[in-house]
């Protein structure tokens, strides 16, 4: 299997030996994953709606959203378990539906449920992993040393798989995905069922593959995204409703600046002192006594003032700290508010480079 | 080691592992013994009869008496045991969730179907191998003639690897071994009852067509020691064919 060249490649293909008669074919493989329109129905339920999006080599993306949003069934077109209705999908230039086998080969898939054979040890399950991946001899024990030793599987390397905790076998799940050391990784939920300190490993060694690896992860859980990623595209009802890096996704969706202050005494006309500070928008009151969440005009940045008229007013000021929304508050935005769905704009690839295709 | 020959040995190990084949094998080796001891027991009986009504040494042909019932009666105790064999390949893959993985593995899928036919093929072999005893115990005894019996035994082959492959088509349709086994239990109670159809017929092109649908008059050709060609290629085309719908159904498995 040819090596994925870091750039876009120009391929020159000569007929005959007049240079005036060659052809040049610019493939564009800077995309190492190029998912274009993808629709896929069961019946006549949509499970995904004109999915499209990219990921560049080297790079990490999550995928986020609901359940039943699709994110399985397009990881399972990805993986060429089962072919888009429509669109087309591309991995390391193979196309999913047409070059099956090619596409499976840059392939490590851990789906939702580890992948393993209960009535066969860790090191056995492997064996035949990297067997049917071609891997043989030596180069196949030195795979298995290295995706036991990553994982931390030694200790448990000649049990019966059946025997296994969930945590382990999602590690033997996550060792069966990168034993072949694919470009490409597509992983559904990694740290399921893994115990926090596992989880903390497991993205760690996400974030170690980053660079080298393309990686797809999907997942329930929001920090881990702005954790190991570095882009997050968020899905629901077969829609894709954003796709961004989490801190500009946070920017994007703030509709103002908040500032939340705490005091120590407030007079009943504090609120409306405060709501007279030029570029004050509204004033809330916060949940414990004597806190307020302060809105104010997107960009004008009115902690300094605020402060000021506090320490003026004698009020007593206690704390004084921005408010910036987390990928929580973006996730529940635009998954609960159908609004966003009819902004397809907001969804643009924000890696992606002038593409030609021709 | 090639992707067939990975899965071959794997499901080999998940075969020994399990205790599917233990059982299996013991009641297959057992009844295939009682059914011997038996049949020599009638065939003992008959030659002390003979002896009494015509005095001296009775010649019994046991090719007759011993081994063509008995290669007779193991239809039915392979139509009850095999599917038992075969019901796991596809649906526990599917019940455990390890099908995605095989789908999504660089195999194609004839590669995974000629491996867990040939996986299942070679127990049954196995187990077929393991019942020459009873001839090379009786030889110790008697006279008889091999050839026979060596196409009994091919017989048997072939008829186990068609009811081996209608068993991998089985265990496709569904994640439910159970309902695996009875599927093609059901199928294969029905491909014999198809012969006594062809008989209602009688001796017309409807009767022969239909007659040849059904194993029963291929299989009993063999036993009786002839090696027909249009037997060789009924078999060898049933066995191609259940194995090409078997490759349709893991097929269809990924448009659903």
């Amino acid at each position: 299997m040819s090596k994925i060249p870091d750039q876009a490649t120009w391929y020159r293909f000569e007929s005959g030996a007049a240079p005036f008669f060659s052809t040049v074919i610019r493939i564009d493989i800077t995309f190492v994953i190029d998912v274009q329109n993808i629709t896929k129905w069961y019946g006549h339920h949509t499970a995904i709606d004109r999915v499209t999006f990219s990921v560049a080599k080297g790079e990490v993306l999550a995928f986020l959203g609901p359940n039943g949003a699709g994110k399985t069934t397009t990881m399972r077109i990805l993986t060429c378990f089962m072919p888009a209705t429509e669109g087309t999908a591309r991995v390391a230039g193979f196309d999913c539906t047409e070059q099956s086998l090619d596409v499976k080969r840059q392939i490590g898939y851990l789906p939702e449920t580890p992948p393993v054979y209960q009535e066969l040890t860790v090191t056995e399950y492997l064996t035949f992993v990297g067997r049917l991946r071609g891997i043989t001899g030596p180069k196949l024990s030195s795979a298995l040393d290295q995706s036991i030793g990553r994982l931390e599987l030694g200790s448990v390397r000649h049990r019966l798989i059946g025997n296994l905790s969930r945590g382990y076998r999602q590690r033997v799940g996550l060792a069966q995905a990168l034993l072949h050391d694919p470009p490409v990784l597509i992983l559904d939920e990694p740290t399921v069922g893994l115990d926090p300190k596992q989880i903390i490993e497991i993205r760690e060694l996400i974030k170690s593959l980053a660079g080298s690896h393309s990686v797809i992860l999907s997942t329930h859980i929001l920090p881990e995204a702005t954790a190991v990623c570095q882009r997050v595209v968020i899905i629901n009802k077969g829609r894709i409703v954003a796709e961004d890096t989490p801190e500009q996704l946070s920017a994007r969706l703030r509709q103002s600046e908040k500032v939340s202050i705490t005091l120590k005494t407030c007079p009943a006309d504090c609120e409306t002192t405060l709501r007279a500070i030029p570029g004050i928008l509204n004033v809330l009151p916060g949940q414990a006594g004597g806190s307020f969440l302060i809105e104010c005009e997107l960009g004008r940045d009115l902690r300094d003032e605020i402060a000021r008229v506090a320490v003026l007013s004698q009020w007593g000021l206690l704390e004084l700290r921005t408010v910036s929304m987390t990928l929580e508050d973006v996730f529940l935005q635009l998954t609960r508010h159908e609004d966003h769905l009819s902004e397809p704009v907001e969804a643009t690839v924000s890696a992606s480079a002038e593409r030609t295709d021709e | 080691m090639t992707p067939v020959q990975a899965v071959i040995a794997k499901e080999l190990r998940g075969y020994f592992v399990s205790p599917i084949v233990y059982v299996v094998g013991a009641v297959f080796l057992l009844i295939f013994g009682l059914l011997s001891y038996l049949y020599v027991g009638f065939a003992g009986a008959q030659a002390i009869q003979l002896m009494q009504m015509q005095g001296g040494m009775a010649q019994i042909n046991l090719n007759d008496l011993v081994f063509r019932n008995l290669f007779a009666s193991m239809r039915i105790v392979l139509v009850i045991i095999l599917p038992i064999l075969t019901m796991r390949l596809f649906a526990e893959e599917r019940k455990l969730r390890t099908f995605e993985f095989l789908m999504t593995s660089p195999i194609r899928i004839n590669e995974i179907v000629i491996g867990k036919f040939v996986s299942v093929f070679l127990i049954y072999l196995g187990l077929v191998g393991l019942t020459v005893l009873v001839p090379t115990v009786l030889m110790l005894f008697s006279d008889f003639d091999w050839n026979p019996i060596w196409t009994g035994y091919l017989g048997m082959v072939l008829l186990g690897a068609l009811f081996l492959s209608v068993g991998v088509f089985a265990s496709a349709l569904t994640e439910n071994q159970i309902v695996a086994a009875f599927v093609s239990f059901g199928m294969l109670l029905t491909i014999w009852l198809i012969a006594g159809l062809g008989s209602l017929f009688g001796d017309t092109a409807a009767g022969r067509i239909i007659s040849y649908v059904s194993y029963m008059e291929h299989y009993e050709r063999l036993v009786r020691g002839l090696i027909d060609t249009s037997d060789l290629i009924y078999f060898g085309s049933g066995l191609a064919l259940m194995l090409f719908l078997t490759h349709r159904v893991v097929e269809s498995t990924r448009w659903k």
